[in-house]
């Protein structure tokens, strides 16, 4: 068996000692897990390593850690997939979460952060009235499409490494916004609009999502948090039309408009329509701010009055065409590659979901419930009893 | 090698000098530019979070245009299209139901997508198509002592399986690569996966400038000359707002920042004023001194 050696960080705030780290080796099967290794090293060389865990299956989140830089689960992390992330004959380095604090060692608080922030998004179904006699009955692909969410086993690797969060603290973050979409794409919660509001309220709602995808790379399960980010924005911007505290949707929409007149984002105009329009009392002080920018931009030629002011480019009238068509189907349409799964499949080579063969291939997204559907499906055919 | 090029938008808007230096850089390398001079923007993911179906239709319709010429493949130089680009196709690749149905709206045009195309980023070009041997045997400047932090950014390198960056294709190492092809040294410091902070600078401005301050001060702290991106989105956030992300920070900076062509230009012998570097915000001082000191030993 070869040998791995760990290099663990160690901190212990009762010492009152700055972390340090610290080598271990151990001989291990290359197929044995990081937290095997981790357990080999507490059972026979030094039983005050903290760390927490418990199935040692990927099941119940516990053993969260960053593995030669990467967030995930030690007991599901080979240890020979974790060597090769690093440089040929290093240590596997071993160290706790971030975004938490450090408890001792490995261990992070969870409280203070991750549980604090999905306590905040409601994380339990409101039903609808009236309750059916017997079950609700749901359309398959609706369960499908939250089942992604409901994959989350709370470990905290999205958390670790939202870059989001490592700025702004406040931000609810990845892990809190897929649970909240997880009841929002659920068609028996009765609040759809209620939490989309109130998420668009917060100053730290889902609109600080800065599209980093990191926490799609750290989720164990497949969670894709921030694709949960983007439904919850489509279905609060898109179909409620509601206007959030940070300018999100109203950035969205003068993003589309800008495209939709020029074909080419004409960036003069994005940040005046961003808060309104040039003339918006609220654009005022966005532009006083970014005059500074604006002056050196213009002193270097990288613009000009020319470029700020005028048009340079015209959508193409086929641009405008696809625009109006698509915008003008009486719903939007979406594909969820999770629900319908990807025929190519084999060839991506990954663990994609794969549809039974009696799955439909919605092309539209699970219907957001709205006043008008509150009463429960009426056929129940084809549908899931919950 | 021909290709379907497609230079984005902030390429030809905020950040002319990457659109130009593309231009000065593909002959050096034997590479003929098809532009795309129809196509829309690629909705670097907010259209697409407003309206899927139409941010995969413009993609598709931006494919369909590429595959009309008669390039290899297709080639762009912003990782946020990239990014933007390949979720789009994993969609249309992914279900031929959908692809047929996206293909009707582009129909009336005379349109259409066919599945299985090849978008790559220049970066990815450089290394996969031109190879790093070819890129080597036509460095005129060595970047000698030129010390350069590889800022990667978020959409070229995440998610992983999309992007197509695993052991035979280590997608992640390519800046660091091509840095060093050229003769430079490679910086690492903490922000060369991190994001700019570009996405959500009209929504929380402090966040977002204080990512970018935060980067550029890793890599002063790094001792880097000068950072290159392959992205001209990451160019605004880390250029053109350094100024204000200064104050954020609470730090002078002064990091000045290169796009990609303009590093391999400077090393395929152009000089910094033709690839455009007097429209950067922050002066790269640093790399003008160094050509004119390398030109000097070279002339010596």
């Amino acid at each position: 068996m070869p040998d791995y050696t760990l290099r663990i960080r160690r901190y212990n705030p009762e010492v009152g000692e700055a972390a340090y780290w610290e080598d271990h080796t151990v001989e291990m099967k290359s197929h044995s897990s990081v937290l095997e290794a981790i357990l080999e090293v507490k059972a026979k060389q030094d039983g005050s390593i903290g760390i927490r865990c418990s199935c040692r299956a990927a099941i119940c989140g516990s053993c969260g850690v960053r593995i030669n830089g990467k967030p995930g689960l030690a007991c599901n992390t080979h240890l020979q997939v974790a060597a090769a992330r690093g440089a040929e004959g290093e240590p596997i380095t071993v160290e706790p979460m971030g975004n938490m604090p450090v408890i001792r060692d490995l261990i992070v608080d969870m409280d203070a952060v991750h549980w604090k922030k999905i306590r905040r998004v409601v994380p339990w179904l409101i039903n609808k009235e009236p309750i059916p006699e017997r079950e609700y009955i749901v359309p398959h692909e609706n369960m499908v499409d939250v089942t992604q969410s409901m994959a989350c086993i709370q470990c905290g690797a999205c958390v670790s490494d939202c870059l989001s969060m490592e700025v702004d603290p406040g931000f609810i973050g990845p892990a809190a916004l897929a649970k909240a979409y997880r009841f929002v794409g659920d068609p028996r919660d009765a609040e759809q609009y209620e939490r989309l509001k109130d998420l668009a309220e917060d100053e730290h709602g889902m609109y600080d999502c800065t599209h980093c995808f990191n926490c799609i790379d750290a989720c164990p399960k497949g969670v894709a948090p921030m694709s949960q980010i983007m439904r919850l924005r489509r279905i609060a911007g898109t179909d409620h039309k509601i206007e959030d505290r940070n300018n999100g949707h109203r950035h969205e929409q003068a993003f589309v408009k800008n495209i939709k007149r020029n074909g080419l984002l004409h960036e003069a105009d994005l940040l005046p329509d961003s808060y309104g329009g040039k003339l918006h009392p609220r654009a005022a002080p966005e532009l006083i701010e970014s005059m500074p920018v604006a002056m050196k931009a213009m002193a270097r030629g990288k613009m000009t009055p020319g470029k700020v002011l005028l048009h340079p480019h015209k959508a193409p009238a086929e641009v405008k065409q696809i625009f109006k068509t698509i915008e003008g189907r009486p719903k939007r349409e979406e594909l969820n590659l999770y629900v319908s799964g990807y025929e190519n499949a084999e060839e991506r080579g990954d663990l994609a979901h794969v549809p039974h063969a009696d799955d439909p291939t919605p092309l539209n997204p699970p219907e957001p419930p709205t006043a008008a559907a509150s009463a429960p499906p009426a056929e129940p055919e084809g549908g899931d009893s919950i | 090698m021909k290709v379907a090029y497609w230079p984005g938008c902030v390429s030809r808007g905020f950040t002319p000098e990457l659109h130009g230096s593309m231009a000065k850089v593909a002959p050096l390398l034997d590479l003929e530019l098809v532009e795309l001079d129809r196509a829309a923007c690629c909705g670097a993911g907010v259209i697409a979070e407003h309206n899927q179906e139409l941010a995969d239709t413009l993609n598709a319709r931006t494919f369909a245009l590429a595959q009309q010429t008669d390039g290899e493949l297709m080639m762009n130089i912003c990782s946020t299209c990239q990014g933007a680009q390949s979720e789009c196709q994993e969609r249309l690749d992914a279900n031929t139901e959908y692809r047929e149905h996206v293909n009707s709206t582009l129909a009336s045009e005379g349109l259409r997508y066919e599945r299985g195309l090849t978008n790559k980023n220049f970066l990815w070009l450089l290394v996969e198509e031109i190879g790093l041997d070819t890129l080597r045997s036509k460095v005129k400047r060595p970047l000698t002592n030129l010390r350069v932090g590889p800022f990667y950014g978020c959409y070229i390198v995440r998610p992983a399986d999309r992007l197509g960056v695993d052991a035979e294709h280590p997608r992640d190492r390519y800046l660091h690569m091509v840095i060093e092809a050229l003769g430079g040294t490679v910086i690492d410091y903490a922000g060369v996966y991190k994001c700019c902070g570009f996405p959500i600078v009209t929504m929380n401005k402090h966040a977002s400038l204080t990512m970018a301050g935060r980067h550029l001060g890793d890599a002063i702290d790094a001792e880097a000359d000068c950072l290159v991106v392959p992205c001209p989105l990451c160019h605004l956030n880390l250029d053109l707002q350094q100024p204000a992300a200064q104050k954020v920070v609470a730090r002078e900076l002064g990091m000045p920042v290169l796009h990609l062509p303009q590093l391999v230009g400077l090393a395929l012998g152009l000089e910094p004023k033709e690839l455009g570097m007097s429209k950067h915000v922050v002066r790269p001082t640093a790399v003008i001194d160094w050509t004119t000191s390398v030109v000097a030993g070279t002339a010596a």
